[in-house]
C-alpha cells in the first residue's frame, strides 16, 4: 500500500478573493458621515443662518453662489455623498423590515430614484445658466445680452 | 436603543427631504420664476417650523453619527457610550439654542 500525499491538518482555509461589499458600505457610511457633517452644516450656515436666512433664497441668491466654482464643487460633493449615504441607509431599513417581493420592489425603486437624482442633480450643477433669470445685476445683464 | 431608533427615524425623514430638495432645486436650471415661486413656499410660517424640525433631525443624526464612529473605532468610546449619548444630546441642545432663535427671527420677523 502506498500512502498518498495527505494534507496536513489545520491548514488555513484560502482567503476569499471576492470583494466584501458590505464592509465597504459600512466604511462608506462612516467616511461620508464625517464629510457630510462639514458639508451640511456649512450649507445650512450659509443658506439659513447668515444674512437674512431662508428669506434671502431665490434664483439670484443661488446664481450668485453658483458663479463661484467653490460652491459648484461643494454642492456636487453634497449631492453625491448625501444621496448615496441616504440611499444606503434606506437599503438597510428595507432589508430589515421588508420581505419577499416587496423587498425587491423597494430596492429597485430606491436604486432607480438614486441614479436618476444623481444624474439630474449633477446636470443642474454643471450646466447652470444664470441668464435664464430676470437679473437685476447690471454686469450680469450685460454679460447675458452679449451672448 | 433609543439612539438607534432616533437614528433610523431622523435618517428616513432626512432622506425623503433630500429627494424633494433635489427636485425643487432642479427648477433653478429650468425656470427662474418657477424656482422663486417654489422656494417662496419655504419661507412660510409652517415650512419655517418644518425647517426647524429638519435642522433638529439633521443635528441629532450628525451628533449621534459621530458618537457611533467613536464607538466603532475606539475602546474608550464603547466604555463611555452612555456618557457620549448624553454629550451628543447636550451639544444638540446648544446647537438648537443657537439656531432656533435666529431662524425663527428670519421666518417670523417683520420683513
Amino acid at each position: 500500500m502506498t500512502t498518498e500525499t495527505i494534507q496536513p491538518p489545520r491548514t488555513a482555509a484560502r482567503a476569499r478573493k471576492s470583494t466584501n461589499w458590505e464592509k465597504w458600505g459600512w466604511v462608506y457610511m462612516r467616511v461620508s458621515g464625517v464629510l457630510l457633517v462639514v458639508l451640511i452644516f456649512g450649507h445650512l450656515l450659509v443658506n439659513l443662518v447668515l444674512g437674512e436666512g431662508v428669506k434671502a433664497i431665490d434664483f439670484a441668491f443661488v446664481a450668485g453662489k453658483l458663479a463661484n466654482p467653490f460652491w459648484i464643487v461643494w454642492d456636487t460633493l453634497l449631492l453625491w455623498l448625501a444621496l448615496i449615504h441616504g440611499a444606503n441607509g434606506m437599503r438597510t431599513l428595507v432589508n430589515d423590515y421588508a420581505r419577499g417581493r416587496l423587498r425587491v420592489v423597494l430596492l429597485v425603486l430606491l436604486a432607480g430614484a438614486t441614479v436618476v437624482l444623481l444624474v439630474l442633480g449633477t446636470l443642474v450643477l454643471t450646466t447652470f445658466d444664470p441668464c435664464i433669470g430676470d437679473s437685476q445685476i447690471d454686469a450680469l445683464i450685460e454679460a447675458c445680452a452679449a451672448q | 436603543m433609543w439612539s438607534w431608533v432616533l437614528h433610523r427615524i431622523t435618517g428616513t425623514a432626512i432622506f425623503f427631504f433630500l429627494l424633494v430638495h433635489i427636485l425643487d432645486t432642479t427648477l433653478i436650471r429650468l425656470d427662474a420664476a418657477a424656482y422663486d415661486a417654489v422656494i417662496g413656499t419655504y419661507k412660510t410660517p409652517i415650512m419655517g417650523l418644518g425647517e426647524l424640525a429638519l435642522v433638529a433631525a439633521i443635528g441629532l443624526h450628525a451628533l449621534n453619527g459621530l458618537r457611533i464612529i467613536a464607538l466603532d473605532f475606539t475602546r474608550w468610546g464603547v466604555k463611555h457610550q452612555r456618557l457620549l449619548f448624553w454629550i451628543a444630546i447636550a451639544l444638540w441642545i446648544v446647537l438648537m439654542l443657537g439656531f432656533a432663535p435666529r431662524h425663527l427671527m428670519h421666518v417670523f420677523g417683520g420683513m
